[in-house]
């Protein structure tokens, strides 16, 4: 159970409090500015609160060893960054660095997952964009994580990477893990959460499946934006207006 | 992933003894006349002090361009070799530089380069502001040792600390090996301790701290591992530039690229570059001997503009 306990950052984040379960896909959506990735980063135990906690099973981040803290949670920033040009399944091993090993068996897992088999000897700088946010994904897989906290993984895809990474969260969703992905687009948390936190200035504006955390009225209320949903569950999109 | 250990452990075995014999006059140890002492006192320490030397530059090269994830990284960026150089140059000009001295005077300098930037860069602080605190020191040093030079007595003072500042292995001895070989090797170790946090930073700042890296310890870990190894070869040898920028970039292709595992291999090869380049300064026809630290800045910085000018054409 990861827990934000009335997390406060002067500026940024006012009293958020929100449980987050093992097994589910949690979005955190907002308007630029309102903490999203600010809250990520606190629930990561790389921000530390200047009030309130954020507490995993029980314990506050803040005081749990980086070793112990980085087994249990996973976390992708928004940069993708890859300063060297190591071979995939060089980047993917970067993932067992909490541990002592490098892990051969969770290494060939985490490439089987996200059917990088044909790249792992690959360097880095000749993957395209949807092959590198795979292979940094697999990185955070190869450390098996309880948690895995994603910045915007979605952003830089084009529609079938981003489907097709959903898919491979959601199904670290399946085996156990907990999925917390900061989204920009309402549209992928709509279809791909089973719950939306959604912020606004720094405070929680709802907590609540998709469907009802982000109803029309609170759109417009969050982002000042006229917008219906339209579609199918599962399969809708939002337009303006 | 170990691959280029044992070639340079190879040819470092074959260059050394190579070099005992190389020189103005070649040594033939059955014929030239006290062969046994110029090998033993002269070219032994010499040849030792330049793989101590170019070993310590090398590996804080190597760590450097890990730390600040940039390939044009210097060890000098962190202002520990200028305070170094600026302890010297005061020995120097305080007429203090018998003995051990002007080497104690030189880890001072690094020391305090080495205390300043702590201070200047507190506990938390990311790494480009401590880059720049680096360069801040490094600034200051320079000028600082400007300013002692304009402050010399005479034109033989000013001389000699101008000589010394162009760095050197000639008429060294054993009490430098004897001092630059633990030191450097000491920071040799704590660089290569250093070596995971490196890794993890491949993969930016926040990704490495998320990975259990302690940023604070990483950093302290490499200011000592660049402090004692820069520190302790300005001490015996003055400033030699750019080996730490070249070898890290030569060795690279050779290695699986993760700065962790180039630590080793960049002390090994800067070890034989220096041991090269002195044989070289030694070798060449002219009328005074080739001073090592202008000679390795010559190949050094035209090797640096190939370096920026392949980097212009791939971003472009």
């Amino acid at each position: 159970m990861l827990e934000a306990r009335g997390i406060s950052l002067a500026g940024r984040l006012a009293g958020v409090s929100a449980l987050l379960r093992a097994g589910e896909v949690t979005a955190i959506c907002g308007p630029n500015g309102a903490g999203k990735s600010t809250l990520l980063q606190c629930l990561a135990g790389l921000l530390m609160p200047q009030s309130g906690a954020a507490m995993l099973d029980g314990a506050n981040l803040a005081s749990l060893q980086p070793r112990a803290r980085a087994r249990a949670i996973g976390y992708l920033p928004q940069e993708g960054e890859i300063a060297w040009d190591l071979s995939v399944r060089n980047l993917i091993a970067l993932g067992r660095l909490p541990y002592r090993d490098w892990g051969e068996a969770q290494v060939n897992a985490a490439i089987e997952a996200l059917d990088l088999e044909s790249f792992s000897t690959r360097p880095v700088s000749t993957l395209s964009g949807g092959e590198k946010a795979r292979a940094l994904l697999a990185r955070v897989l190869a450390g098996e994580p309880r948690w895995i906290l994603a910045d915007e993984p979605l952003a830089a895809l084009d529609l079938g990477h981003q489907l097709a990474l959903v898919g491979h969260l959601r199904e670290a969703a399946r085996n156990g893990a907990g999925v917390v992905l900061v989204l920009h687009d309402l549209a992928l948390a709509m279809n791909h959460a089973d719950r939306v936190l959604v912020l606004d200035n720094g405070e929680l504006a709802a907590d609540a499946p998709p469907e009802v955390a982000l109803d029309p009225e609170l759109i417009e209320q969050v982002w000042g934006v006229s917008a219906r949903w339209l579609g199918e569950r599962g399969a809708r999109a939002l337009v303006a207006g | 992933m170990t691959r280029p250990i044992p070639l340079l452990l190879l040819a470092l075995a074959l260059a050394l003894p190579l070099s005992l014999l190389a020189g103005r006059v070649w040594v033939d140890p059955w014929t030239t006349p006290n062969a046994a002492i110029i090998l033993a006192q002269l070219r032994l320490p010499r040849a030792l002090l330049a793989v101590v030397v170019g070993g310590g530059l090398g590996a804080a090269g190597a760590a450097m361009q890990g730390y600040l994830r940039n390939p044009l990284a210097d060890p000098g960026l962190f202002g520990i070799a200028p305070g170094a150089a600026l302890g010297a140059v005061l020995s120097l000009l305080l007429g203090l530089a018998g003995g051990w001295l002007l080497p104690l005077f030189a880890l001072a300098g690094a020391a305090g380069a080495m205390l300043l930037l702590a201070l200047i860069a507190g506990r938390a602080a990311g790494i480009a502001l401590f880059t720049l605190a680096g360069m801040i020191i490094a600034s200051l040093a320079g000028a600082l040792t400007s300013f002692a030079i304009s402050l010399a007595p005479n034109a033989f003072a000013t001389s000699e600390i101008v000589v010394w500042l162009m760095g050197a292995l000639t008429d060294r001895g054993w009490p430098d090996v004897a001092l630059a070989a633990p030191l450097t090797s000491a920071g040799i170790a704590l660089l290569c301790l250093s070596g995971r946090g490196l890794d993890a930073l491949t993969l930016g700042e926040a990704a490495a701290r998320s990975l259990g890296v302690a940023p604070g310890r990483l950093q302290a870990l490499l200011v000592a591992g660049v402090g004692l190894t820069v520190g302790s070869g300005v001490a015996v040898a003055g400033v030699i530039g750019f080996v730490g920028l070249m070898v890290p970039h030569l060795v690279r292709p050779l290695t699986d690229r993760r700065p962790g595992s180039l630590i080793i291999p960049s002390a090994l090869a800067g070890a034989l570059l220096v041991l090269i380049a002195d044989c070289a300064c030694r070798l060449l026809p002219l009328v005074t001997e080739l001073r090592l630290g202008i000679a390795l800045s010559l190949i050094g910085a035209p090797f640096f503009l190939h370096l920026l000018l392949k980097m212009r054409r791939e971003t472009v």
